[in-house]
């Protein structure tokens, strides 16, 4: 594994994690490190385990081994309380934006406000408003239903979410699967305006190679339930790795099988 | 394959099946008792489940009472024995069929809903979404609905045991030609507390279990539209079926002697 351009401290430390379900082993002994303030994007093709590695951290899965450590402590070992702790220094895109169908789109944006950041409910709206403004949406769409929204809509809502209670590591899953360049553009650039003005340390998976150009600072390629290679997002052209390759050139052909039956 | 290799796995899966609704059921006892609370969710799901059903409740206790008293009548003619309709009525609706009709008619309206909205919840990953928030999901999404259910069926017993007997009342009164006050007095006569108290435990355990069981399927959905589906229906098929069992234990340990 080729180290990274990255500097400051670790945030988190992920070392020797694994991860099967039943015979099929996703991630191998996976090692990896976030840095502070550092914009690590995770690429790999579909079913590689970036999800899973995503949920690792969260503690939405339970590795079979390793150890994740957030900040000085081992997650994998932690009790539901301050596993809650925890959580209040995170945020979290989700592919499909995850908004709770039975609360309004500003009470989406408060949730984290009301339940995580301790903010007084008479200051809610205003404060979930303003989330809102930061992410390109006008105030009447904070009093639709999720169900109203388009995709790309769906996205700005989930990132004013993610970053409404301010946290200190966002994690971003696929953030433009699904929309149009235009609007994958448009919340690339929200990503990494809202990133930086928080001053956030992010981890980000996708295979949108335009996204991570824009969002990363450091990159990381998985396969094999492995990091095969991780380095600064200028060194991404010339990484000299078949896999890397093969993957941003977006080729058939290469080290990297896909699993198609032939006729 | 051995057919008692069959067997064996069948029961080892219904075995797996049952500890992992126990601890569900552990868990969910145990986060009702914990803060935060959630006022407004309960307060949404006792409308949802009280409010909402008491229309379906009501038409299902009022025909009830009227068959009830009709079909008594028509029986009770052969031993000359039509002055026991009253009472044939209100012990019927009080100790078995209050219970027993409003527990199926709500696990059929609430159950599913429970387990829809839940599932949907579980496949679009906003139960997912909830953790990240540092919010549990069992004092978000199960405890409002197991306190709701629990309270909720009592009350809408009760409506409907007093609309039954109002139904065998009509019935009695307007069709067969019962006295209204004779109807009325044999009604409480043999009336005893003791038979509503059994018909509110009952309905208190019933409530308990359609929420259990709506929260359980919904929240283990998997696999998108088809998980969901399948969810709906085994938590108002398990429901029911835990009704109606448990139905007999509550009343083997009121009745029996």
């Amino acid at each position: 594994m080729t180290a990274g351009a990255a500097t400051g401290r670790v945030r988190i430390a992920i070392r020797g994690l694994r991860v099967a379900f039943g015979p099929k082993v996703v991630l191998d002994g996976l090692d990896l490190d976030l840095h502070d303030g550092e914009s690590l994007v995770v690429i790999g093709g579909s079913g590689t385990g970036k999800s899973v590695l995503l949920k690792c951290i969260l503690g939405l899965l339970r590795p079979d081994a390793g150890t994740i450590v957030v900040d000085g402590e081992d997650t994998t070992r932690m009790g539901s309380r301050a596993r809650d702790a925890l959580l209040r220094k995170f945020g979290m895109l989700f592919q499909s934006a995850a908004l709770f169908d039975s609360l309004a789109v500003w009470e989406n944006v408060a949730f984290p406000l009301t339940h995580v950041g301790g903010v007084a409910r008479d200051k809610v709206r205003d404060v979930a408003t303003r989330k809102l403004a930061d992410v390109g949406l006008a105030p009447e769409v904070g009093l639709l239903s999720p169900a109203e929204l388009s995709g790309g809509m769906k996205k700005r809502v989930g990132l004013a979410r993610a970053i409404a209670a301010e946290p200190e590591i966002i994690f971003f899953d696929e953030p433009t699967t699904g929309l149009d360049p235009i609007m994958a553009d448009v919340i690339n650039d929200l990503i990494v305006d809202c990133t930086r003005r928080l001053g956030a340390t992010t981890l980000s998976i996708t295979h949108d190679m335009a996204s991570v150009r824009k969002i990363a600072t450091r990159i990381a390629m998985l396969h094999g339930g492995r990091i095969i290679w991780s380095g600064p997002v200028g060194a991404i052209d010339t990484s000299g790795n078949a896999y890397v390759d093969q993957f941003i050139h977006g080729r058939a052909e290469g080290p990297i099988q896909m699993a198609v039956a032939t006729p | 394959m051995n057919p008692v290799a069959a067997i064996g796995s069948v029961f080892l899966d219904f075995l797996a099946a049952c500890g992992r609704l126990g601890l569900f059921a552990a868990v969910s006892v145990g986060q009702m008792a914990r803060p935060p609370y959630y006022p407004r969710l309960i307060l949404r799901q006792v409308i949802e489940i009280g409010y909402f059903s008491l229309p379906v409740v009501g038409l299902t206790a009022i025909f009830s009472g009227m068959v009830l008293a009709l079909q008594s009548f028509t029986g009770f003619a052969r031993f000359e024995a039509e002055s026991a309709i009253a009472t044939v009525v209100v012990l019927s609706m009080t100790r078995e069929l209050g219970p027993v009709l409003a527990g199926l008619m709500v696990a059929g309206r609430v159950g599913a809903a429970m387990a829809a909205e839940i599932g949907t919840m579980r496949v679009t990953e906003q139960i997912d979404a909830l953790v990240t928030l540092a919010t549990d999901p069992f004092r978000y999404l199960v405890a409002p609905r197991l306190i709701a259910g629990t309270l909720m069926l009592p009350c809408l017993v009760l409506t409907a045991d007093i609309i039954g007997v109002f139904g065998g009342y009509m019935v009695s009164v307007h069709k067969l030609g019962f006295g209204p006050d004779t109807y009325l007095k044999n009604t409480f006569e043999h009336l005893e507390a003791m038979d509503v108290i059994s018909g509110l435990v009952k309905a208190a355990a019933f409530g308990f279990l359609i929420a259990l069981m709506g929260c359980y399927h919904g929240y283990h959905s998997k696999g998108g539209a088809q998980g969901v589906g399948a969810a709906t229906t085994n938590a108002v098929v398990s429901a029911s079926i835990l009704i109606l069992t448990s139905n007999y234990l509550i009343t083997e340990a009121f009745f029996a002697r």
